[in-house]
């Protein structure tokens, strides 16, 4: 019981990251991969946060009648990857969009690679 | 949505409370948590409420797309101008002490400007980001109403 | 002004050259200032590389000493690397204007604007000494190739772009993973701080997990065989210029990181005895050699073929890293720079082929020897250069990577070298062939050759090739200096 409960944030990041990265791999449908992507990111934000949890220390801003405080540097680490992984969602989304109307779906599976170079150069030049 | 009589109310209500907090966040980053980015998506998201509720045109004609991406770029060159401007007074990239003579003015002068150029930059893309999705889709539909009746 | 303090601006000149490319109108302005800002870089770099080799140079931002803040650490391994990354993006540039032309409609100022945020990305993980800023960087690159590959002309790249960008973000955060262990162990993201502090802690679970994740993470960017599957499809419907640019570069990079993290980070008796290490990625790297190859005798697509063959050619670098040797690095590094060279030269001649043709399949190839004979005669030179023929580029890192296996003994890698070098003959004859030994079809029309903007920096690749496989001194001076810092002083091979 112990264990479970000392190591708890360790626990959900497992759980986090496994549960993520059988998104990402399992789902064809391309919006619950990128899901999945965050939920992976976000548990190693958590593992990050918690790494600079100190015991008994307030939160790190400078006042009166603070002397032991939480390490700021894995939250600052955090609020970039957190920003990386804003980035990615949107990159991820924007695809995802012009996927749909490339090809009426966005569903992994049902996408193949046996397009025609002649054929799509000529809608190509066609749409110009 | 635009029809619903509480939410427009609420909306009116909240929206300039959401910037000003955001403003605030924005100004108070060096002291206490905040900063640029937070302070960024608290505005932007003050006015993609705006835009949910009283629709997008209104809401460009607020700040128009290219208005959003010129402001994106211009947070960008402010950031990296005032890291120059370190290394012009003789200093190495981003470094604030030699802009004043005070160390703590200094520093407090480059971190407000450095973080000013980080909250114009996300509050306009994530405005963008908001605008071409949105956009994408009411184009999408024309496409499609365009298809289903020639 | 000295050069450490002109150093890192080969990251910034692009970085900051990006916000204003990006709000530039129409098509010249914005190549323009794009170019001058690769160049720029590119001759920072140059000058860098010098002083680095005499001396590690340490730039820290914002005047915060290195383990609080952040620093840039260049010696000669990374000053090489950091070169090579921007004088390709320039010479890439210059056969791109006239391929960007034909493949981007409309304003290219953004286009360029991701192009120099991925440039300077990928120079940024090359300068850096600070493991986040590694991964900060590495999704910066990711994220604009990204987008530069989702530009591509049909809509096959939208399906590439997105597989890539599972696969790559997947990548970035296993590294974060093995850097937020690393963190927790030491207490530090600074590379050599972090060198200083491992040895104390180096029998943990968690150092050894944060090892692992690193290089399975680094090893998705750096295409190693089981994990390359987002490459062929990424290179093969990018823009054209897009893919002369990322074959140059991208694997490049992240080879040299995980370099960096194998032997600087965790020196090298640790990785390579806590982990069996030289076996796996000898496994691998041979297995790369031969099923890239394989793979890439097969295929229509030109493009396609060649990523494969990117592939193949990864295997031979990581296998000059799997020996573990002073010879078997230097041949890594020099292959490193060897490959950007040949692969860049046969994009581009592919390129410039498709910019006439419009297809890259290999029945159209047939009988265009004749009609675009100055672009098929550098690819066919090119090809001599990457099947390893002497007096090529190709052939000196074959050679170094040959005798470096024997100097460990292992003759019969000497044998596998050979063998995939005979399959790299076929897939580049399989062209010639089609190219020179058959008729044009009558109904396939008539092509002229390809513009001078195409041709002219294709031939100075070409040239290159030849330049450097005649004479080695820069290259293999740079590259046995590189792995010579990489293994540290006093390296005197690991015993497991």
């Amino acid at each position: 019981m112990s264990t479970i409960l000392s190591f708890f944030n360790y626990w959900v990041v497992v759980a986090l990251m496994m549960i993520g990265f059988y998104c990402v791999i399992a789902r064809g449908n391309m919006v619950k991969k990128i899901m999945g992507l965050n939920l992976f990111q976000t548990s190693v934000f958590i593992l990050f946060v918690t790494s600079g949890k100190v015991s008994g220390g307030s939160t790190p801003i400078l006042r009166e009648g603070v002397e032991i405080y939480s390490n700021p540097l894995p939250h600052v680490i955090v609020l970039t990857a957190i920003v990386v992984g804003v980035a990615i969602t949107s990159v991820g989304l924007a695809l995802a969009v012009r996927i749909q109307e490339a090809y009426g779906t966005i569903e992994d599976d049902h996408l193949g690679d046996d397009d025609d170079d002649e054929r799509l150069a000529l809608e190509d030049r066609q749409r110009r | 949505m635009s029809d619903n009589g509480i939410l427009r109310v609420v909306a009116r209500f909240l929206i300039p409370l959401i910037m000003l907090f955001g403003l605030y966040i924005q100004f108070h980053g060096e002291y206490s948590p905040g900063g640029g980015f937070q302070a960024g998506v608290v505005f932007a998201a003050g006015w993609i409420l705006f835009a949910l509720i009283y629709g997008l045109d209104n809401a460009l004609k607020v700040i128009s797309q290219r208005a959003m991406y010129i402001l994106a770029a211009a947070g960008v060159l402010l950031y990296a101008f005032v890291g120059l401007l370190g290394v012009a007074m003789g200093g190495r990239f981003l470094d604030f002490y030699p802009l004043l003579p005070s160390p703590h003015a200094a520093q407090q002068l480059g971190i407000i400007t450095v973080e000013f150029g980080v909250g114009v930059t996300v509050a306009t893309v994530v405005m963008l980001i908001y605008t071409m999705f949105a956009r994408r889709k009411s184009e999408w539909e024309a496409v499609l109403r365009e298809d289903s009746d020639p | 002004m000295n050069i450490i303090d002109l150093m890192p601006f080969s990251v910034l000149l692009p970085l900051i050259a990006a916000g204003v490319v990006a709000i530039l109108p129409g098509r010249t302005l914005p190549w323009t200032v794009t170019f001058l800002a690769a160049l720029g870089s590119a001759v920072i770099a140059a000058f860098t590389l010098p002083a680095a080799t005499e001396v590690t140079l340490s730039y820290p931002f914002g005047n915060w000493p290195p383990p609080i803040g952040i620093e840039y650490r260049v010696d000669a391994a990374n000053a090489f690397v950091a070169l090579l990354i921007a004088s390709m993006a320039s010479l890439s540039l210059l056969w791109g204007k006239t391929s960007v032309n034909q493949e981007v409609l409309g304003r290219q100022g953004p286009f360029y604007a991701l192009f120099l945020l991925a440039l300077s990305g990928l120079l940024g993980i090359t300068l850096t000494g600070d493991t986040f800023n590694v991964f900060v960087f590495l999704e910066i690159s990711s994220l604009a190739t990204y987008a530069l590959v989702a530009y591509g002309r049909d809509r096959r790249a939208l399906l590439a772009a997105f597989r890539y960008l599972i696969m790559g973000t997947v990548g970035a955060t296993f590294l974060l993973i093995g850097i937020a262990f690393l963190y927790t162990m030491t207490g530090t993201l600074n590379m050599a701080d972090l060198a200083e502090r491992l040895p104390e802690v180096r029998d943990t679970r968690a150092v050894r997990a944060a090892l692992a994740f690193i290089i399975v993470g680094l090893g998705l960017k750096l295409a190693m065989l089981p994990l390359h599957l987002w490459l062929p499809n990424a290179y093969a419907y990018a823009p054209n210029f897009i893919t002369v640019f990322l074959a140059g570069t991208a694997t490049k990079v992240a080879l040299y990181v995980m370099l960096r993290f194998i032997f600087t980070v965790f020196a090298p008796d640790y990785s390579f005895v806590v982990l069996p290490l030289a076996t796996v990625l000898m496994v691998l790297a041979v297995a790369g050699m031969f099923a890239g190859s394989w793979v890439a005798m097969f295929q229509v697509h030109i493009k396609r073929m060649l990523a494969y063959s990117s592939v193949a050619q990864v295997g031979y670098m990581v296998l000059g890293v799997s020996l573990v040797s002073l010879s078997g690095l230097t041949a890594a590094f020099l292959h490193l720079f060897n490959h950007a060279l040949i692969k860049t030269a046969l994009f581009m001649a592919i390129g410039s082929v498709i910019y006439r043709i419009g297809s890259a399949k290999i029945d159209n190839f047939r009988g265009l020897g004749r009609q675009m004979p100055w672009t098929m005669t550098a690819f066919a030179l090119a090809g001599l250069s990457i099947i390893g023929v002497p007096t090529t580029a190709g052939f000196i890192s074959k050679w170094y990577l040959i005798l470096a296996a024997l100097e460990s003994g292992a003759w019969w890698l000497v044998a596998l070298i050979v063998m995939t070098s005979m399959m790299a003959v076929v897939y580049i004859w399989r062209i010639v062939e089609a190219a020179w030994m058959t008729e044009r079809p009558a109904d396939l029309p008539a092509v002229k050759e390809a513009p001078l903007g195409l041709l002219i920096p294709t031939w100075i690749m070409v040239a290159l090739n030849f330049y450097f496989g005649l004479d080695t001194r820069l290259t293999v001076g740079a590259a046995s200096a590189a792995a010579e810092v990489m293994l540290g002083p006093g390296f005197s091979g690991v015993s497991p």
